[in-house]
């Protein structure tokens, strides 16, 4: 099978540029991309650099461009690949080297909405209860593995990196605001309001096209949208 | 000091609900223009003079201008920030738009009020 994967070396390319590989995937019994580019790594060349860690869609590390969509190679089979394979960086962020990805600007947004539970009220004496209904209102939220797919995918993103929160940081966002224990819903909307922030967001939906784990990261920016409108009426 | 959406910079909430209410707007006229068309097929010069002369048409179109040129500022304004990205050269292209989309307005005041009985 063929593999077209982007290669740079910012120390001794000029530029990057395409390198083809072909690869026995039967031999190497590769099932996903990420096998693929294991295979390639550890039997063809150990110059080609990229992350990756549990190799089950669980910590987000190989996120990467796959044939023109983003996606983790760990869980992208190879049955359903067109030749050759095109496997690019995430798109957006700098390049640091190969398929490895400067992650600063996706990791600054994510700051931005304060990704923590905030609570004002006195410490209970044991811990904060939640009912069964409020806690499921945060499925579809809680599960994002911040691999930064959908971010990278956004041409939001692509055009206001600095200012542009992005769906995953947005996702998080409506993660603590829909939380029944978090008491700063009003400041965090608040610090949301500016014409960037979320309202860059026009609807274009390639988050939840590209989303590994299945969520609506469009979803939430409506909500938060929402919120925003009912708190200024 | 807490802050509250109604304390801070509400542009976005702002440019949103224009771009929305203006829509409506819009959907609404053309309805209405769209199914006065259809109801009156034979439509002559002296039919549409008579339409425009009456005030609630002029007042009604006036407002799917206003409802036009607003949409159109927060669409350009969004383009211009994407794109272009030195500072003056934004600041022109605003200028230009903002200049243009007032011309455009005290042109159908214009049009409109010049329509008489």
């Amino acid at each position: 099978m063929r593999f077209s994967i982007y290669r740079y070396n910012p120390e001794t390319d000029e530029k990057p540029y395409m390198k083809d590989y072909d690869v026995d995937v039967v031999e190497h019994d590769c099932h996903m991309v990420l096998d693929a580019l294991l295979a390639i790594k550890n039997h063809m060349d150990d110059t080609l650099t990229f992350r990756r860690s549990c190799r089950e869609g669980v910590c987000g590390s190989d996120g990467m461009n796959i044939n023109g969509k983003n996606g983790l190679a760990c869980t992208l089979s190879l049955d359903s690949m067109k030749e050759p394979v095109v496997i690019r960086p995430l798109p957006g962020l700098p390049v640091t080297r190969d398929l490895v990805v400067d992650m600063t600007q996706f990791y600054e947004q994510y700051d931005k909405v304060q990704p923590f539970l905030q609570n004002s009220d006195p410490l209970p004496a044991k811990e904060r209860l939640q009912s069964p209904t409020d806690r499921a209102k945060l499925d579809g939220l809680y599960e994002c593995i911040l691999c930064a797919c959908c971010t990278t995918s956004c041409p939001s993103f692509w055009w206001n990196p600095d200012k542009f929160v992005g769906p995953a940081g947005l996702l998080q966002a409506y993660r603590f605001i829909a939380d029944s224990r978090d008491t700063e819903m009003d400041e965090r909307l608040a610090d949301l309001t500016d014409p960037f922030s979320v309202f860059r967001c026009r609807g274009i939906m390639n988050c939840v096209d590209v989303c590994p784990k299945g969520l609506n990261p469009t979803k939430a920016i409506n909500h938060i949208k929402e919120l925003m409108l009912e708190k200024s009426v | 000091m807490v802050k509250s959406v109604m304390s801070v910079s509400r542009q976005g909430i702002r440019d949103w609900l224009i771009q929305r209410v203006s829509a409506v707007v819009m959907a609404i006229y053309s309805v209405c223009l769209i199914g006065y068309f259809l109801k009156h097929p034979h439509f002559d010069f002296l039919d549409w003079h008579a339409l425009f002369a009456q005030t609630c048409v002029k007042v009604g179109t006036l407002l799917f201008v206003l409802a036009l040129l607003f949409h159109a500022w927060v669409g350009m304004w969004t383009i211009f920030t994407d794109y272009v990205k030195p500072f003056v050269l934004r600041l022109i292209c605003h200028g230009v738009v903002f200049f243009t989309l007032v011309s455009c307005f005290l042109w159908t005041l214009e049009i409109l009020w010049g329509v008489n009985q």
